[in-house]
C-alpha cells in the first residue's frame, strides 16, 4: 500500500469538496455520480495505477485510464489535480470560457491526463480496447482501466465492445461499471432496466467481480484482485455498486442530483459534511 | 486536349488494397481493421503479410471506430475499412467525438461510395459522405480518381498525422494516372490546360471529365480540367488561378450537390471571385438498384452531362 485507507479516505473527502465547489462555481455540471465515484478515482490514481504525472499521450509502460461517462468530469479533474497532473487552482476554471476543464473531458485543450474526448455516451469501452490492443502490439504489459456509467450501458456500442473483448482475449483490461442505478430521467429500473449485469457480461465471456464502490478498503482490494485475474484470456468487469451523491446526505440515493448544481445554502450544507483535508483550491 | 489513354481497367478499392500493403511494409505502426468486408476492401495482401496487425471487428462499425481511436494512443496508425455508408453515416458520432474532436490519427477508408456500388441499391449507395466528413473540423477528405492515384493516396495518408477520410469505389474504371506519382494531400492535379471553361472533377468523375473534354474540343471548346482529389483542404490557389483565366466552372462529383465538392468550390468562389458555376452531381436524391453505368446515366453523371453543363456555363459568362 502506498497509502493507508484513512489517507485515501481523506483524499476522497477533498475531491468531494472540490466537486461540489466546482459545480457550484459554474452553476452547472454533474455532482451526483462524480461524488459516487470519488472513492474509485482515489483508489485508482493514488493506489492502484502505475502512472506518471509527467503526461505523455502514449503512456508507454504506464497503466492507462479511460472515462466513458464523461459527464462525471469534476471527479476526474479534481483527482488529476491532486495527483499532480496540473495545479489545483485550475479547478476554479471548470466549465468556464477558455478553460482546459471543459464540461466533458477532451484532448482538444491538451489537459494532462486526458487521452480521448468523452461525453457522448457508450464510446469509452471501445477506445479502451483499442488502447489495450496497441499495448499488446507494443509488448507493453501495463493495464488498461475504464469506467462506464450504468445508464450508458443502454448504448449499443458497449455491447459490440463487450462481444469483441473476450473473443479477442483482451485480457489486460479492467472495466468498472458505476452501478448506482440512477440516470437523468429516474432509476434505471424504471427507464430501461439493466437487470442482471453480471449474468449479461459473463454470458459475453467476461470475468465479473463485484465491489462496493463507496468502501475504500473494498475498492482498493477489489481493483488489486482484478489485476491478479488479468492475463488469463478474459477481460475483467468490476461491477461496482455506488451511491449517487455519496458523501452529501441530501444528494444520496436519488437521480435528482445527476446534473443539478447546489445553491449557496446547499453548498454550505455539503461542505459541512466533507472535511477539508488537502486544502481547497 | 491532352491525350489520355489506358491499357487496363481496375477498381480504386484495389488501389487502396495495394497502397495499404505498401504502407504496411514501410511502417510497422500501420494497422488495419475491418468490419466483415475484407474481400470487398481488398485487404487480403496486408492480412497475409501482417496478420498480427489486422483486427477483424465483425459487423460492428461503431466499435471499430472506437478501437481505432484507442489504438492511436499506442502510436498505431489504424486504417479502418468498410463501405462508405457504414464508414460515415452509421458512425458519425463516433468519428466526431473519438476521432475528429480527439484529433486521433485514424484513416477512415471507405469503399463502394456513390451510385457505382450498383445493384445493392440506395441503402448502400451513400451520396452524402463527403459532406458529412468535410464538416468535421480538422478532417482531411480525399476522393482519388483511379487505381494508381488511390494507391498513392493510401501511402501518403499513412505519412500524414491526423484524421483522414479516404473515399473510393467498387467498379473497374480506366487506369490513366502515373503509377509512380507522388501524391500530395491538398494539391490539385492539372489534367488538361485550357482557356474556355474550368472543369473540376473528383473520384470516378475525372475520367468522365476527360471524355467530356475530348467532346468539347470537337465542338471547339478548350476546357481546362482539374482533378481535385483532396476536397478538404481544398487547393484554393489552383482553382482561383484557373477560374481567373476561364471565367466559368463546372464541378463534377458522384455525390449529392448539397454538401459536396461543388459547394466547397462555390464557397471559395463566392468569397474570392464570384463566377458562374454548374454542378454535375446528384440532385438531392437517393439512388436505386442498377448497373453502375445505368445509374450514372440516369442520375446525370455522364460525360455528356459535363459537356452540356460546360456549354451552359460558358453561355452565362458576362
Amino acid at each position: 500500500m502506498k497509502h493507508t485507507i484513512k489517507e485515501l479516505e481523506d483524499i476522497a473527502s477533498q475531491i468531494r469538496r472540490d466537486i461540489v465547489r466546482m459545480v457550484h462555481g459554474c452553476q452547472s455540471g454533474h455532482p451526483g455520480a462524480s461524488l459516487g465515484c470519488a472513492d474509485f478515482f482515489t483508489a485508482l490514481y493514488f493506489e492502484v495505477m502505475n502512472h506518471k504525472t509527467d503526461f505523455t499521450m502514449e503512456g508507454a509502460g504506464e497503466d492507462l485510464f479511460f472515462l466513458s461517462n464523461g459527464h462525471i468530469s469534476p471527479v476526474w479533474y479534481s483527482t488529476l489535480a491532486h495527483a499532480g497532473y496540473f495545479d489545483k487552482s485550475e479547478l476554479a476554471t471548470f466549465r468556464k470560457l477558455d478553460s482546459r476543464l471543459q464540461g466533458h473531458p477532451t484532448t482538444h485543450e491538451h489537459l494532462p491526463g486526458i487521452r480521448i474526448a468523452s461525453g457522448s455516451l457508450g464510446q469509452g469501452l471501445s477506445v479502451a480496447i483499442g488502447a489495450a490492443l496497441a499495448k499488446k502490439l507494443n509488448g507493453d504489459k501495463s493495464y488498461i482501466f475504464a469506467l462506464l456509467g450504468d445508464g450508458e450501458l443502454q448504448e449499443g456500442q458497449n455491447w459490440e465492445a463487450a462481444m469483441f473483448a473476450p473473443f479477442n482475449k483482451v485480457d489486460h483490461l479492467i472495466a468498472s461499471v458505476d452501478y448506482n442505478g440512477q440516470q437523468i430521467d429516474g432509476p434505471t429500473s424504471k427507464v430501461l432496466a439493466l437487470d442482471d449485469l453480471q449474468a449479461k457480461f459473463e454470458a459475453f465471456g467476461w470475468h465479473v467481480i463485484n465491489t462496493d464502490g463507496n468502501d475504500m478498503k473494498a475498492i482498493v482490494e477489489g481493483l488489486h484482485y482484478a489485476k491478479t485475474l488479468t492475463g488469463k484470456g478474459k477481460p475483467i468487469l468490476n461491477l461496482m455498486s455506488t451511491q449517487m451523491g455519496a458523501g452529501v446526505d441530501y444528494m444520496m440515493g436519488t437521480h435528482k442530483w445527476h446534473g443539478t448544481a447546489p445553491n449557496d445554502e446547499q453548498l454550505a450544507a455539503a461542505l459541512a459534511q466533507l472535511p477539508e483535508t488537502l486544502g481547497d483550491y | 486536349m491532352k491525350k489520355y489513354t489506358y491499357t487496363e481497367k481496375k477498381d480504386t478499392r484495389s488501389g487502396f488494397g495495394a497502397g495499404l500493403h505498401e504502407a504496411g511494409k514501410k511502417n510497422e505502426n500501420v494497422v488495419a481493421l475491418c468490419a466483415d468486408l475484407v474481400g470487398s476492401l481488398k485487404m487480403d495482401a496486408f492480412i497475409k503479410d501482417f496478420p498480427e496487425r489486422f483486427t477483424q471487428v465483425g459487423i460492428a462499425e461503431a466499435n471499430m471506430i472506437g478501437i481505432a481511436a484507442g489504438m492511436t494512443i499506442g502510436g498505431k496508425i489504424p486504417f479502418t475499412g468498410t463501405f462508405a455508408n457504414f464508414s460515415t453515416g452509421r458512425v458519425y458520432d463516433q468519428i466526431r467525438q473519438s476521432v475528429a474532436y480527439s484529433n486521433k490519427n485514424v484513416k477512415i477508408c471507405a469503399s463502394h461510395a456513390g451510385l457505382t456500388l450498383g445493384e445493392d441499391g440506395a441503402t448502400h449507395q451513400i451520396l452524402e459522405d463527403i459532406g458529412l466528413m468535410k464538416m468535421l473540423p480538422g478532417m482531411v477528405v480525399i476522393n482519388p480518381c483511379d487505381y494508381n492515384q488511390t494507391k498513392a493516396a493510401t501511402i501518403a495518408i499513412a505519412e500524414y498525422e491526423g484524421p483522414v477520410y479516404l473515399r473510393f469505389g467498387r467498379p473497374v474504371i480506366p487506369v490513366f494516372t502515373d503509377p509512380d506519382q507522388k501524391f500530395e494531400i491538398g494539391k490539385a492535379w492539372m489534367v488538361n490546360e485550357g482557356k474556355d471553361v474550368t472543369i473540376i472533377a473528383t473520384g470516378h468523375m475525372v475520367w468522365k471529365a476527360i471524355e467530356a473534354g475530348e467532346k468539347l474540343a470537337e465542338l471547339g471548346i478548350d476546357a481546362e480540367i482539374i482533378n481535385i482529389h483532396t476536397i478538404k483542404p481544398l487547393d484554393d490557389e489552383a482553382i482561383l488561378t484557373s477560374v481567373k483565366k476561364t471565367g466559368c466552372v463546372v464541378t463534377c462529383e458522384e455525390h449529392n450537390k448539397f454538401g459536396g465538392l461543388g459547394e466547397s468550390v462555390a464557397r471559395l468562389l463566392t468569397t474570392e471571385l464570384p463566377t458562374p458555376q454548374e454542378f454535375v452531381a446528384t440532385n438531392d436524391t437517393f439512388g436505386e438498384s442498377g448497373t453502375p453505368d445505368q445509374l450514372m446515366s440516369k442520375y446525370g453523371l455522364d460525360a455528356i452531362n459535363i459537356v452540356e453543363a460546360a456549354q451552359k456555363v460558358i453561355g452565362r459568362k458576362k
